[in-house]
């Protein structure tokens, strides 16, 4: 499903001068309707270019709102995928609330919101069965593999010390050689560690953080502002 | 009261008070004395008389005279004022607004009140504006421009029942209440003010605004200033009746809600910033976001309701207390944290939503159907912006919006459904191996796998920063095939609490050391002029200006009263 892209640097610094130019937009003039098609574009372009904008693709989905008559349904499809590729952050449904209940109708859309579901609820054997179904809604978006697959990687390490490698073969959709190199790769990179288990086969041992590893929780959530002390120094001075 | 209204001229509901005949050019005593002394106290930049006349004398003149009328036009109150442009814009905004809250507005009556919002917020971001208002009258106006937009999207969306007249008058007069109007004004408000600007040099104490409630103390007017401060809490309001709760959040960035503001100044402010905070963050998953701050704001209303009782505010103020109690009712159901909320809100949402919770955390139909209940009773009313096609069928689509927003919450409840069952389990247990857990949730390995890591993914929010937090108060990891159970809890927001005590004390404190002070300037006086005396209690011949001699809790009486004692006998 990949594609190979390769921007030539007059590409990149257009794109990259484009791109400041609608954050700007979005941010000093969202509610316009005239820079409609600059944020249609703005869609295209994080497609090809593999970036990503939330501000840029909500504000163009409440123009779409305020504007029915206007709306692409291949844009806002396109903005959906995106968002999926951003998971685990809530970005597909914030996308989903405003869009029409009739659109989300549509079969493009039943198929997206199917797969988000899979997604959601962790089921990637189903995601992956479904997304090899649709393989024509989902191509047009060069690195959704990716994406989905750092998704997949994100919660077993939020859920697991140690995986089994079958659990990741599925969660990722790579077997044999592939999986092989893809686990070398987080090894060399990402502080993978393999282990061998005499019944089982491969384990791989995740990366530790806070949430699989309880002791290294810091309790940074109980922190003060220094400028909020800096309050009551004259009290306590 | 809808449907019954006249379209050619401003009468009251017909069937109402048939005695009292509304005449806009009659202008009675109390009416002509109020717009004269508002017209001067506002020259005169006398806040608190504004404000008292604008809280007070305008409520007790409609109790008495227009409780089913509007108030006399402003074109009959205008020579009373000099024919004040300004003046008369204002006086329209209140005209308008006891409308809206007395009677049904006409759809005229709608455009013209967007009309005079047009022209008022345009003198205001022409700075031409010198005048000091209360902030309780600025808050109202963009709290008021909200809610007329919101209500008249609701009224426009009703088309089944359109006369010709309506539908013509719709076509005609498309700019009023246009949605990319709406946002632009409150946007430009919050550019033009520079707002966002002034918070920013407030924190490195280049500028005074939350130290002055942001009154101008140099000459100047607060105007357009407050209002492009509300104007933030406006736009958040505006997106959260769009569906669109992460710009929401966006636009409130810059008010630091962890701190007292200028938001909080205004109760019917702080309490619209927090309901819709709240409500946005439940929306986006950050359940222990939403969860603090309804907390907070429930005990401060808990606390402070009993000095809102006579002012207008006070419905207000209970419907949005009942309606976060039900927003906080379901994020607890979704995410107990119990711990995270204080004894006084606990009893009493036990006593509102106690057996109710208890059966949404059963996630089966009844459960479904009490999230549908409580969600459509607390949620703000949302709105389809973009006006109808006059051409199609005429239908009533008001409820589309809603349908939608609600629809998308059960779905995601629905995702959870499998999550309760789980935590029961993690409760009894430290470790446990897969298997054993999955025969006793009767489902396979397979799927027992996907339900933990569906738990996992669903506790642990993403905030706008991309930093995953964990929302469980029970959380686990999988070693190979042993699922190992601990106890996660976020942590209470002490240092909050404790920053606020040490300036309350240190407050408290400085209050004795001046009272100290002063009774002994007063013994000092006195001392010279007569005899030994000594403290009631006769405990001691203490000459009083000897204050170690004070008294403990544990003794009968209080230094207080010891004090005035002493001062009497002085």
């Amino acid at each position: 499903m990949g594609r190979e892209m390769s921007n030539s640097t007059t590409n990149q610094k257009q794109q990259s001068a484009m791109s400041y130019t609608v954050e700007q937009l979005v941010a000093v003039n969202p509610y316009n309707p005239d820079i409609l098609p600059d944020l249609e574009n703005y869609v295209n372009e994080q497609v090809s270019s593999e970036t990503y904008s939330l501000n840029a693709n909500l504000c163009l989905l409440r123009l779409y709102q305020f504007e029915p008559e206007r709306m692409s349904t291949q844009i806002v499809a396109r903005i959906l995928i995106k968002a999926l590729m951003a998971m685990p952050a809530p970005d597909f449904s914030l996308c989903l609330f405003l869009i029409p209940e009739r659109v989300q109708m549509e079969e493009q859309f039943k198929t997206l919101i199917v797969l988000s579901h899979y997604l959601e609820t962790a089921r990637f054997r189903q995601f992956w069965d479904e997304a090899a179904k649709s393989r024509h809604i989902l191509e047009v978006v060069p690195g959704f593999e990716q994406a989905i697959q750092a998704y997949a990687v994100h919660v077993l390490s939020l859920t697991y010390q140690k995986v089994p490698r079958s659990i990741l073969a599925e969660s990722i959709n790579i077997e044999g050689l592939s999986l092989d190199k893809f686990i070398e790769h987080h090894v060399a990179n990402s502080g993978w560690a393999i282990e061998k288990n005499q019944n089982k086969g491969q384990l791989i041992i995740l990366p530790s953080n806070e949430f699989n590893h309880p002791e290294l929780k810091k309790s940074t959530a109980d922190g003060i502002p220094l400028e909020h002390i800096t309050r009551i120094l004259p009290i306590l001075g | 009261m809808a449907g019954m209204t006249s379209y050619d001229h401003d009468l009251p509901v017909p069937g109402e008070s048939p005695s009292i005949v509304y005449d806009p050019n009659h202008v009675p005593d109390s009416v002509k004395s109020f717009v004269v002394h508002m017209y001067r106290h506002i020259r005169e930049k006398n806040v608190y008389e504004i404000h008292q006349m604008y809280e007070n004398s305008f409520q007790s003149i409609s109790d008495r005279l227009f409780k089913d009328s509007p108030w006399p036009s402003v074109d009959a109150v205008a020579p009373y004022v000099d024919n004040d442009h300004v003046f008369c814009l204002l006086y329209r905004e209140m005209w308008f607004r006891h409308l809206y809250a007395r009677l049904s507005p006409t759809p005229k009556q709608r455009i013209d009140s967007w009309d005079n919002y047009c022209s008022l917020f345009q003198v205001v971001l022409h700075g031409v504006v010198n005048m000091q208002l209360p902030n309780q009258w600025l808050w109202d106006m963009v709290d008021e421009f909200v809610y007329q937009f919101q209500s008249f999207c609701q009224y426009r969306a009703k088309m089944k029942n359109k006369t010709e007249q309506e539908i013509a008058l719709l076509r005609q007069y498309d700019q009023a209440w246009n949605v990319y109007g709406v946002l632009n004004f409150l946007q430009a408000l919050v550019e033009k003010s520079m707002i966002i600007q002034i918070l920013e040099q407030e924190k490195e104490g280049l500028e005074q605004f939350t130290a002055t409630d942001g009154y101008d103390y140099s000459g100047g007017s607060n105007v357009l200033k407050v209002l492009g401060y509300f104007s933030m809490i406006g736009l958040l309001r505006v997106h959260c009746l769009l569906g669109d709760y992460h710009t929401g959040l966006k636009c409130l960035v810059p008010i630091d809600i962890s701190q007292q503001g200028v938001y909080t100044s205004v109760i019917g402010s702080h309490i619209t910033t927090i309901y819709h905070y709240g409500f946005a963050n439940l929306m986006l998953r950050r359940y222990v976001e939403a969860i603090r701050e309804f907390n907070k704001i429930l005990v401060y209303i808990f606390k402070t309701k009993q000095y809102h009782q006579k002012s207008p505010q006070y419905e207000q103020i209970l419907k949005k207390n009942e309606q976060m109690y039900a927003l906080l009712a379901i994020s607890l159901s979704l995410c107990p944290q119990v711990k995270l909320v204080d004894e006084t809100v606990n009893s009493q949402l036990r006593e509102k939503y106690g057996e109710k919770m208890l059966r949404m955390q059963r996630y089966d139909d009844e459960a479904f159907a009490l999230y549908d209940e409580l969600f459509s009773y607390a949620c703000p009313k949302f709105i389809t912006p973009a006006p109808p096609s006059y051409e199609e069928p005429l239908v009533n689509y008001n409820q589309d919006a809603y349908r939608l927003q609600l629809k998308l919450f059960l779905y995601e409840v629905k995702q959870q459904q499998l999550l309760s069952g789980v935590r029961t389990y993690l409760k009894v247990y430290s470790t446990i191996s897969l298997g054993k857990l999955a025969t006793y949730m009767e489902v396979d390995e397979p799927t027992l796998r996907t339900i933990l890591m569906t738990y996992k993914h669903k506790t642990h929010s993403v905030d706008s920063d991309g930093k995953i937090t964990s929302n469980a108060d029970i959380d686990f990891y999988i070693d190979d095939d042993m699922i190992h159970v601990f106890e996660s809890k976020p942590a209470k927001r002490n240092g909050d609490y404790f920053m606020r005590q040490i300036v309350k004390l240190e407050g408290v404190m400085t209050d004795i050391d001046r009272i100290k002070l002063e009774f002994v300037r007063k013994c000092t006086r006195l001392k010279s002029s007569s005899s030994i005396l000594f403290c009631p209690c006769r405990r001691a011949s203490a000459e009083l200006n000897d204050l170690s001699h004070v008294h403990s809790a544990s003794t009968n009486t209080s230094f207080q009263s010891h004090r005035s004692r002493a001062l009497v006998t002085l």
